[in-house]
């Protein structure tokens, strides 16, 4: 595309290339948006005009019924949605605590058996996790765990351990030891020399550790349709499955859409607003797909 | 080097620090994987008692139909997801990393699809590519396309097909903000003194940014070939391993010998290969990322 015809101005060529690449550009980036807004859309419009063929555009008039429908879906969308919060508080929570204190053992100090714990920290990441989930599935039921929101909280945790590890580990290797020394004359406690003095500067890293686990913990689908029986326990993203399935072999697209909006809106928010850790996040090597 | 001066208390200190982490290790990854290995050498109801069988299970697997099935569609998926991603992605990289107006705009709604889940993602395109209310039908007719409704998941071809599509704009984004990241980290001065040698946009790329991406790119290979060996959520929930089973991945044949067909031990086997495999996978691949200084 370098070559230019001599016999048109610069100007009007380079022109009709930023023509060109917006509306390239641009129409890719509809293709990408339109199934996102769309779902909000729809989610918006009457439950008669949503399950309507052909479907309409633009809603007719504005409306909160699908809302309303899932409100009412067995134990109720909030239901779902606070056991959604209950996993991804109990992975952040879990995720952050450990990675963060295991990120300074690692950095900080050397012990018998470090680079064995270590290694076998990172080594969570080699094992293909569908794999692991028969034999915690029996673990689970052993330790009286299985069928519940906090066992599953506690092997997402396992599964974000490596990547939270190494980010905590590089990021106090980074400060500077006087620092902490400093705090240790003042008369300060390692856990006070770590909570006064290191934890401030390295925020930025919890921040990325927590923000990947919330998106792991609220979006897994695998791991809960295993782990999960009761229909009153399930996370979102399993009970729109069964919302999808249908009763009486009627699907209400309406209700299923709003649920939809309802499970993705707080992932696109919280990226939003956080995507300069998110960046960090995949620098440093988040790289789960 | 620890900060206090007693080395024997400093190092009971460092261990108190990592133990949280290490005991989850333990008991959440080691011990299951013990777990998991015992479990496939044994014949195994889900809700009755286990009994030792040997490598029966193993021996099982090569006359598992299904199972050899799933691994030829899975195979399948594998290239053809990652061939569509990569075309897609560097043409998408192109506009994400162009110096023009409203580039963060377009490179964020590249990216927006891979922050939502997996499930409901796929129930978006599970109702949008419905033949009587989907909105891809309404587009297609509308543009007279098509003359009537398409079932996007009623053929095997069209079912794979459609799974193509949804994954591609589902993970995209992740392809395109690595690529951008190692594009971004190649020194500009290498480009201003390839100019300055009057080298064409064309050598530039050939001889500057195709080499230093080649770790990034030898990374998104590695991740879209072990990502895609393993996808199970798209076809569970888009076609439910249909239409006659020929959309079921390996991962979905394990669940199913495990939840439908009860057959713990035999489940635990195949995962026991699938781990091993994709080991192996990454061992052989890990050169590839290495050579960085090359």
């Amino acid at each position: 595309m370098a070559i230019r015809n001599p016999s048109v101005p610069a100007t009007l060529w380079s022109g009709a290339r930023t023509g060109a690449f917006h509306l390239v550009a641009g129409v890719l980036a509809v293709l990408f948006l339109f199934p996102l807004l769309w779902a909000v859309l729809n989610s918006l419009k009457s439950p008669t005009e949503a399950n309507a063929s052909p479907p309409t555009f633009l809603p007719s008039s504005l409306s909160l019924g699908n809302y309303e429908t899932l409100g009412k879906y067995g134990a109720g969308i909030a239901a779902y949605t606070g056991n959604s919060l209950l996993v991804a508080l109990v992975t952040v929570g879990g995720t952050v605590v450990f990675s963060v204190l295991a990120g300074y053992g690692f950095s900080r100090y050397e012990f018998r058996g470090k680079n064995l714990t270590f290694v076998t920290i990172l080594a969570i990441l080699m094992v293909p996790y569908a794999t692991m989930l028969l034999p915690l599935y029996l673990l689970l039921g052993v330790l009286g765990l299985q069928d519940s929101l906090i066992g599953l909280g506690l092997v997402l945790v396992m599964f974000q351990l490596p990547f939270g590890v190494l980010i905590m580990r590089n990021a106090f290797d980074s400060i500077p030891r006087e620092l902490e020394e400093a705090a240790f004359l003042d008369g300060a406690g390692a856990l006070g020399a770590l909570r006064h003095v290191s934890l401030r500067i390295v925020t930025p890293g919890v921040v990325t550790v927590g923000l990947f686990a919330f998106l792991a913990s609220w979006n897994e689908f695998l791991a809960p349709l295993i782990f999960l029986n009761t229909g009153d326990k399930f996370t979102l993203p399993l009970m729109l499955v069964s919302v999808r399935e249908g009763t009486f072999g009627q699907i209400d697209f309406g209700a299923l859409q709003a649920g939809i909006v309802v499970a993705m809106v707080p992932c696109v928010a919280l990226y939003l607003v956080l995507n300069r850790y998110y960046v960090t996040g995949l620098l440093n090597g988040a790289l789960r797909g | 080097m620890a900060v206090s001066k007693s080395t024997a208390h400093a190092g009971r200190t460092g261990a108190l620090f990592v133990a949280p982490a290490g005991l989850l290790t333990l008991v959440l990854f080691v011990i299951p994987l013990g777990i998991l290995v015992w479990m496939s050498l044994q014949d195994y109801p889900l809700l009755g008692k286990p009994t030792f069988t040997g490598f029966d299970n193993y021996l099982d697997i090569p006359g598992n139909e299904v199972f050899i099935q799933a691994i030829g569609f899975t195979l399948a998926y594998t290239v053809v997801t990652t061939v569509v991603m990569f075309l897609i992605s560097f043409v998408l990289v192109a506009i994400a990393n162009s110096r023009r107006r409203a580039t963060k705009f377009y490179r964020t709604s590249y990216f927006l699809p891979y922050v939502v889940g997996t499930a409901a993602a796929t129930l978006l395109w599970f109702v949008d590519s419905d033949p009587v209310i989907g909105v891809f039908n309404q587009v297609l007719v509308g543009l007279h396309l098509v003359d009537k409704p398409i079932a996007f998941l009623a053929s095997p071809t069209l079912a794979f097909w459609s799974i193509i599509v949804l994954v591609s704009w589902k993970f995209m984004g992740f392809q395109v903000i690595v690529l951008l990241m190692g594009l971004q980290s190649i020194p500009t001065a290498l480009f201003e003194a390839a100019r300055v040698d009057g080298a064409s946009r064309w050598q530039q790329l050939r001889f500057i940014t195709i080499p230093s991406l080649r770790p990034t790119l030898a990374l998104l290979f590695i991740l879209s070939v072990t990502g895609s060996l393993l996808a199970f959520d798209q076809f569970l929930i888009l076609t439910k391993g249909g239409p006659d089973n020929s959309t079921v991945s390996v991962v979905f044949a394990v669940y199913n010998t495990a939840f439908v067909n009860f057959d713990m031990g035999k489940a635990a086997a195949l995962s026991v290969v699938l781990l091993v495999v994709l080991l192996l996978i990454s061992a052989i691949q890990l050169p590839l990322l290495r050579r960085k200084d090359v």
